[in-house]
């Protein structure tokens, strides 16, 4: 979808050429020279730039060169059923400056893997980049289901361990397949 | 109270005659030890419950004992998910007898509002649950009346050697596609003294 | 205070034998967890050699349930996310969501919010510090922090008829405008809030036994406060001067004086100041507020088609009927661009954000909320070793973890 809306004309203009939003534009001219392929564009003042699976690490590690310290969050989107969506995963890197208070976000879109018998994308972690990530990474594996290569420990992070499935993708019902009845029953003579 | 004494027998004006299980149901209901099984936003008021303002010592259940084996009333105060029931339960394993359960709150009573793939729809279906407490999450007060119905509930029903627990299997659970074979049951179940006087009555028709 | 450097190297604990080492399982029905985390510590003695942190005890899938309720109901679900402080988190979804539609709210809208969430960064703030307070043995300090929390249930109930889960904010405004009664209220907690609060300062700041516990105990350096993500006053009272109520300023905090509180020490001493501090920094903001409060209305417009209409509106123009009846028919309400926008306010614990997809439908096709719990929690190991069993509860107190954000 944001291959969709990358041409799209901002729909809101950039707000005021504030030291922030002049940092962030500095930092996005600076990752298009430097990587070619790299998209940006523009909604409601945030600055949003897409970048391919494979380049992402360098990307983000020359951004936290550039003075984005702050990993504010590492989150996903399943665009299985969203209109006009091309690729199935999109994964959200928010960054901030603890300086200038700049924002970026950055997208990465993957594919579930057509060959191979392991359903699962891979996209490389940045653990080693940001030690905040470790968790939000193990949580973006649990509940969609994305394998992070590099990550130290890459177990779930909220279902249990013996959960199948990926419940935040769009496949999965909301009301689950039935593991919230499968326990034990406890009765009074029993108890 | 049933006065039932042999004729010829004369008793002080300072003794008080009474069945035994009525003065261990009156030790029991005024010393209720709860366990705050405290998951989530029920757990606050739970806490304000006990705290300055609304003093739940005033009704003998203020002794928040965290380990269960000290505990006889279990509070389920928020939702329960699918990684927590087997805690709960091993917890209310753990509680030695008599104990009661009191279901605080729409989400630990019926799932609430998160009727999602994680929460489990309702404590009851997998531990016996004595009182729910409707609200989201329920006002103290909703809490402290729970607490008085409860101790109602043990003076009317409670015996000393715990029969009521061994008869409450009648009630049936609330699990997915069971239905209750006994219609009277359920009526029963909201009347504590109705229920009590079925289950004499099976009792007394079941001996004949 | 040095454990972690001088006297017991922690450094390589694999190097050593393991076998004396004692595995402990703390939680996930702990009365110091308050709600539902585990904590398995491995211990020499009563050292904290290691912790692994487990999370997921509570989680409901609420990100999931964001994708099948409208905008305006889903606010029901952000008040049982950070229960302590729910109006912050209705704040922080509609934040998101006119961000998303692009609606500027009215002036007398933006000020209703800044108070709202003012008063409840202070009852935040005031169960955070009463916890660690009653973790380590001050249980009068708890009392008076709950006694303050309940003038301010009063006064949201006054406002909206719910002491609790308030579910008071809606796309474009809010639910009630403020009736003279709640700033009457407002104003005498203002008045009668500074005394209680330099009570509480005098009960526990300078005390002995509280300073010995807290100072000193679960230090996070800078450097590790912004590489871990760490936001709010956790991250403030290790030196990091980020504040978005400053940096980014939304709503109307441009319009008030206020400073942003920091430490440098960065240890739960610290933390607990910082809140202290920044309670009555929050009683500035909503002083300011209420006395400057605009007039005119709560809602944007009817022209706009977000907010209800009021009764009045409906039976005696046009346009209200025909706003209202768009608004309470499917499919016919708002206009979701097919777009993603990220909205964060301070919230009391930490940057709380919202990541929001619209797809053109009345649900979010996506609500991802960046809770700061996660990240907090994250951090425990970290600053736990080296300290005694003793410490868990004094560092698990003042990161404030609130498991309904946790694990969501």
């Amino acid at each position: 979808m944001a291959e969709a809306t990358a041409s799209r004309e901002p729909s809101s203009p950039d707000p005021a050429g504030s030291e922030a939003s002049r940092a962030a534009q500095d930092a996005v001219a600076a990752v298009a020279t430097a990587f070619p392929g790299v998209e940006s564009s523009v909604f409601r003042g945030q600055r949003r730039v897409v970048v391919p699976a494979e380049r992402s690490f360098e990307v983000l590690a020359s951004l936290k060169e550039a003075g984005f310290d702050l990993l504010v969050d590492v989150s996903c989107v399943d665009y299985l059923e969203y209109r006009g969506a091309k690729r199935r995963f999109g994964l959200v890197y928010l960054l901030a400056s603890t300086a200038t208070a700049a924002r970026l976000t950055i997208r990465v879109f993957v594919d579930e893997p057509v060959e191979g018998t392991d359903p699962c994308p891979v996209v490389r972690s940045v653990v080693p980049l940001w030690e905040g990530a470790d968790w939000l990474e193990r949580e973006v594996w649990d509940l969609f289901g994305i394998r992070f290569e590099g990550h130290p420990d890459l177990r779930r992070l909220v279902m249990p361990e013996e959960f199948t499935g990926h419940p935040l993708r769009k496949d999965y019902p909301l009301q689950g397949r039935g593991e919230r009845h499968n326990f034990p029953v406890l009765t009074r003579d029993r108890s | 109270m049933a006065v039932n004494h042999s004729p010829g027998l004369e008793l002080p004006e300072n003794v008080v005659v009474s069945r035994l299980d009525e003065l261990a149901n009156w030790c029991r209901k005024n010393s209720l030890w709860p366990m705050p099984f405290a998951t989530a936003c029920c757990g606050i008021e739970l806490m304000a419950t006990g705290a300055s303002k609304h003093d739940l010592a005033r009704f003998g259940a203020e002794v928040f004992r965290f380990s269960p084996r000290q505990c006889d009333l279990m509070i389920v105060a928020g939702r329960v998910v699918m990684k927590m029931l087997p805690v709960l339960q091993r917890i209310w394993l753990q509680m030695s007898e008599p104990k009661w359960c009191i279901s605080m709150g729409a989400c630990a009573s019926t799932g609430g509002v998160f009727d999602t793939y994680a929460v489990v729809q309702g404590i009851d279906r997998f531990i016996p649950v004595d009182m729910y407490v409707p609200g989201c999450p329920p006002r103290p007060e909703q809490l402290i009346q729970a607490i008085i119905d409860l101790q109602d509930k043990i003076q009317l029903e409670g015996t000393i050697t715990g029969r009521e627990f061994e008869t409450a299997n009648r009630q049936l659970r609330k699990r997915a596609l069971v239905e209750s074979a006994d219609p009277l049951t359920i009526d029963a179940s909201r009347n504590p003294v109705l229920q009590r006087r079925l289950s004499e009555f099976a009792e007394t028709s079941s001996a004949r | 205070m040095s454990i972690a450097t001088s006297e017991f190297d922690v450094a390589t604990p694999a190097e050593r034998s393991e076998d004396y080492l004692w595995t402990l399982n703390f939680g996930p029905q702990h009365p110091a967890t308050h709600t539902t985390l585990r904590l398995v510590l491995k211990l020499e003695g009563e050292r904290v050699v290691d912790a692994m942190p487990e999370m997921g005890y509570l989680h409901s899938g609420f990100e999931k349930i964001g994708e099948h309720l409208t905008f305006n109901q889903y606010v029901t679900v952000t008040d049982r996310m950070n229960y302590i402080s729910p109006m912050a988190n209705n704040v922080a979804w509609h934040e998101a969501v006119e961000r998303l539609l692009g609606i500027d709210l009215t002036p007398r809208c933006k000020y209703i919010r800044v108070i709202i969430a003012e008063l409840a960064r202070i009852s935040d703030h005031l169960l955070c510090n009463g916890a660690v307070g009653l973790d380590t043995g001050a249980f009068t300090f708890f009392l008076y922090a709950f006694y303050q929390r309940e003038v301010i249930y009063d006064i949201f109930e006054t406002l909206c008829g719910a002491r609790f889960t308030n579910s008071y904010t809606r796309v474009g405004g809010a639910s009630q405008d403020f009736t003279p009664l709640v700033i009457e209220k407002i104003r005498t907690f203002l008045k009668t809030f500074p005394k209680t609060l330099d009570d509480m300062e005098r009960l526990l700041t300078r005390n002995r036994i509280f300073v010995d516990r807290t100072k000193g105990v679960g230090v996070l350096s800078k450097a590790e406060a912004i590489n871990r993500s760490a936001t709010g006053p956790v991250a403030r009272a290790s030196g990091v001067t980020r504040d978005l109520r400053k940096d980014e300023p939304y709503l109307a905090y441009r319009d008030f004086d206020f400073k942003v509180c920091c430490a440098s020490a960065g240890d739960c001493y610290a933390r607990y100041l910082v809140r202290m501090a920044e309670m009555r920094e929050s009683l500035k903001i909503v002083a300011q507020a209420l006395e400057n409060l605009p007039s005119g209305p709560v809602n944007v417009g009817i022209d706009q088609r977000t907010a209800l209409p009021t009764k009045k509106q409906v039976y005696s123009t046009i346009e209200g009927t025909i706003s209202h009846f768009e608004l309470s028919m499917a499919n016919r309400g708002f206009e979701v661009p097919c777009e993603e926008s990220y909205a964060a306010i301070e919230a009391p614990n930490g940057e709380l954000g919202f990541y929001v997809v619209g797809d053109g439908g009345e649900a979010a096709y996506r609500a991802r909320c960046r809770p700061p719990s996660v990240l907090h929690f994250a951090l425990f190991p970290q600053l736990i070793r080296g300290h005694t069993l003793s410490d868990v509860v004094a560092v698990l107190g003042s990161l404030n973890i609130i498991a309904a954000e946790l694990d969501r």
